[in-house]
């Protein structure tokens, strides 16, 4: 799907990058632990968090993510979207709660790495 | 490339949200000079890690990276408390951060053996009050 169907199943407000919209996306994350993100993640090009500071854009940019979806309406700051527009990736931010904002991508058809732990 | 390029930064303790600049940096630096994106994207998470470890316990340091005809090598310096015991830090879980740094989406135990994950080679040399030295290569 596209970051543009992304943005439209979640009511979501592009904050950053719009002119990247039409990228075409295969797989998504979730998490607020950004260590997590950086041990497991692989080849998702999207991250949905809570978590806002400067350390998420950063983590993204270090897996080589293309977008960024804050949940809960949060905001980032102009120096994260300053950062964010360096490295030319796209933020949204969407009143859907992770757990529903998750779900939502999952069952239009948007899935994760499908590997599993432990 | 003859001579090894080495790019060196000084990471700044103080400020939280800079960390990771310098990584950031090495990820422009090696894609310009044409690294393979797989490559560029383990060094770049492993010294990421470091960077942020840097921060968190040590009030910065130095890093060091130098490009050679078979690897990129990661060296990061800092004089923080040290590492007591370095098996027990490896364990993933195992984080003596503050809180604090939880909640900034850090300290879950996953840096040092993120870090060895991501690279082929990995060794910390570290004395309790003197600081810690931890080498990373990764090959091509």
């Amino acid at each position: 799907m596209t970051i543009n169907t992304i943005r439209d199943l979640l009511g979501a407000e592009v904050l950053c990058g719009g002119e990247s919209l039409d990228r075409e996306i295969h797989s998504a994350c979730g998490s607020d632990m950004m260590s997590d993100v950086l041990a497991y993640v692989k080849d998702q090009a999207v991250l949905m968090t809570g978590l806002v500071n400067a350390q998420v854009i950063r983590t993204a940019e270090m897996m080589d993510m293309h977008c960024i979806v804050f949940v809960r309406s949060k905001k980032p700051s102009q120096d994260m979207l300053d950062l964010a527009a360096e490295s030319g990736m796209v933020i949204l931010t969407t009143p859907r709660r992770m757990y529903e904002a998750c779900g939502i991508l999952y069952s239009n058809g948007l899935k994760g790495n499908g590997e599993l732990n432990g | 490339m003859a001579e090894p390029l080495v790019f060196r930064f000084e990471v700044d303790g103080d400020n939280f949200t800079s960390a990771g600049q310098a990584s950031v940096q090495v990820k422009k630096n090696l894609r310009e000079l044409g690294v393979d994106p797989e490559t560029i994207r383990r060094v770049s998470i492993a010294m990421y890690e470091g960077e942020i470890n840097m921060v968190i316990h040590a009030k910065g340091g130095v890093a060091e990276v130098i490009v050679s005809d078979e690897s990129v090598e990661i060296i990061l310096r800092d004089s923080g408390p040290g590492i007591a015991n370095i098996e027990q830090a490896m364990q993933e879980g195992f984080s003596t951060a503050p809180d604090n740094v939880r909640s900034l989406g850090f300290g879950a135990g996953m840096g040092l053996p993120n870090m060895k994950r991501y690279t082929d080679y990995m060794h910390i040399d570290s004395v309790v009050g003197e600081g810690t030295t931890i080498t990373m290569k990764v090959n091509f």
